[in-house]
């Protein structure tokens, strides 16, 4: 579906329109024209100029540079787009980047503690070959490190249905399993 | 994605003025909601839901989200996540239907995102409903006929059919609140009402487009579930084509009241197989009184099915339905409750 689509226009970038303070807004203030966005993407603010259209993901890859968040189905319905939006795990596909003004959101590429340097569920991918073609990788690493943290991830049952919403083709299923078990044993060690 | 405006409610009554716009049909009203956004987005993806403004009324969570457990039932706000109420250890221990309808649905993401209030008012699943090349479809265009009547009809619904539309109800929270006879408090124009939650959705008739008796311009502010004698021994079993993140293809949420082996009160829905949330009268009378065991549960089950009108691919799910209902009430019997 949407692989075989390209996006429909959804780039605004530079329309030049009323500008808007949606936080103070109206109903007699709504636009359809350019929306005046501050996004804060792994801990930098970004000032964007953005169609209503826009959603997170497209913010994000279009018009921030951050691709490492995918579209797969760009439907809600592979979780390729899986970010951290005040720390829980969203779709970010399926939300308007408007909509994201305010919250704290993290993608693949803010998850490593420090540059040049990898989280633990990263290397535990990699330890353990949880992929072959890699284009599901960062939804799966996002939303594996928010399902330790909720504390679904107490035993393989678990980690496979809390872990239902982010599809592998290559069906890695097995070897991310095993990753996301190293990966927790680590991140709650670090814990205390 | 045809052009909207987006803008943020500033408070209740901003957001109820800016949608309180006349349509025909909800699907086609100009003025809509966004909450978690699930269901509208897609939607709006699809192009089967076309509207020129989006109110976004999450700066209302502070007022409509949160669970608050009270000596005589339990509150939950319009916009509380699904995740929040899945995980909620009064509502898991004390109302388990109502955690496990929510944490069977969707996925860990989907449910961090959804509402409640828009989880009750999520759309069909119904392939001709959701594709727009398929031109007849009563629900997004009133008067031009169903194409799932003359095509696949594996998903459909048997039970509260009419002969303009068999697009069956998808969800499995709505089934939790109606057998715990929860009530919705409504925020509109001319203040506010609470109706029961069977009120809330509308048979298909010769309306499908209308399918809830929201008008334009209201919210759901909350939902109240009263404690009684069978929230407890409550459950919901949802048996579909994969094991995880898949809707229904049959469902049963049953909570009973029980006296040793024999039945109270028996409030039995049903998901999956229904136009809307479905309440199984015929099985809930068939039980009362009785004892239950595998001969009574498949007598309730045999009662619930009566009306069902299956066609074409859907007549599986008259006997998937009822094995789905039998094991439902078994489990939920077996139940060790303590206190």
């Amino acid at each position: 579906m949407a692989l075989a689509s390209p996006p429909r226009s959804t780039s605004s970038r530079g329309l030049g329109m009323d500008t808007f303070s949606p936080l103070k807004t109206t109903p007699a203030a709504h636009r359809t024209g350019g929306l005046d966005v501050t996004l804060s993407v792994n801990g930098r603010d970004h000032h964007l100029t953005l169609d209503p259209r826009v959603t997170l993901l497209d913010a994000l890859r279009e018009h921030l540079g951050l691709t490492g968040s995918k579209k797969g189905c760009d439907q809600g319905q592979c979780g390729a787009c899986t970010v951290h939006v005040d720390g829980e795990r969203h779709l970010a596909c399926l939300t308007l980047a408007a909509s994201a003004e305010g919250k704290s959101i993290t993608t693949i590429e803010g998850l490593a503690p420090e540059e040049g340097s990898l989280h633990p569920m990263q290397q535990a991918f990699m330890d353990h070959d949880a992929f072959q073609c890699g284009y599901c990788t960062p939804g799966q690493i996002m939303s594996a490190v928010a399902c330790i943290r909720e504390g679904h991830a107490r035993t393989d049952d678990d980690i496979r249905e809390y872990m239902s919403g982010n599809l592998c083709r290559c069906a890695a299923y097995p070897n991310i399993v095993a990753a996301i078990k190293q990966a927790r044993d680590q991140m709650e060690g670090a814990r205390g | 994605m045809r052009p909207f405006s987006y803008e943020r409610a500033a408070d209740m009554a901003g957001a109820i003025e800016a949608a309180s716009v006349a349509s025909d049909a909800h699907i086609r009203a100009p003025v809509q909601f966004l909450a978690g956004g699930t269901t509208l987005l897609d939607l709006m993806k699809i192009d089967v839901m076309r509207p020129e403004r989006l109110v976004d009324i999450n700066p209302l969570a502070p007022a409509l989200s949160g669970i608050s457990v009270r000596e005589d039932g339990l509150r939950l706000g319009a916009l509380t996540k699904m995740s929040a109420a899945a995980d909620h250890p009064d509502v898991i221990r004390n109302y388990p239907v109502l955690a496990q309808s929510l944490k069977l649905a969707a996925s860990a993401q989907l449910r961090n995102m959804a509402s409640l209030s828009g989880n009750v008012l999520q759309r069909t699943r119904c392939l001709y409903f959701r594709d727009v090349a398929w031109e007849a479809c009563n629900k997004r265009n009133p008067g031009s006929g169903c194409a799932a009547l003359e095509g696949n009809t594996r998903k459909h619904a048997i039970l509260g059919v009419s002969p303009h539309c068999i697009a069956a109800y998808p969800g499995d929270f709505a089934q939790a609140l109606l057998v715990l006879d929860a009530t919705v408090a409504i925020a509109g124009r001319d203040g506010e009402r609470t109706i029961p939650f069977h009120q809330l959705h509308r048979l298909p008739g010769d309306t499908p487009q209308a399918e809830t008796n929201l008008a334009p311009g209201e919210i759901i502010t909350h939902f109240d579930i009263p404690s009684r004698p069978w929230t407890r021994r409550s459950l919901y079993l949802k048996v579909r084509d994969r094991e995880s993140y898949e809707f229904a293809v049959a469902s049963a949420a049953v909570a009973l009241d029980m006296q040793g082996g024999h039945v109270r009160d028996a409030r039995i829905a049903l998901g999956g197989v229904a136009t809307i949330p479905w309440r199984a009268s015929g099985a809930e009378e068939a039980l009362k009184g009785g004892t239950l065991d595998e001969s009574s549960a498949k007598a309730a089950a045999q009662a619930a099915f009566e009306p069902a009108r299956a066609q074409g691919d859907n007549h599986f799910k008259i006997e998937l339905g009822q094995a789905t209902l039998v094991r439902a009430l078994l489990d939920a019997a077996s139940l060790e409750i303590r206190s």
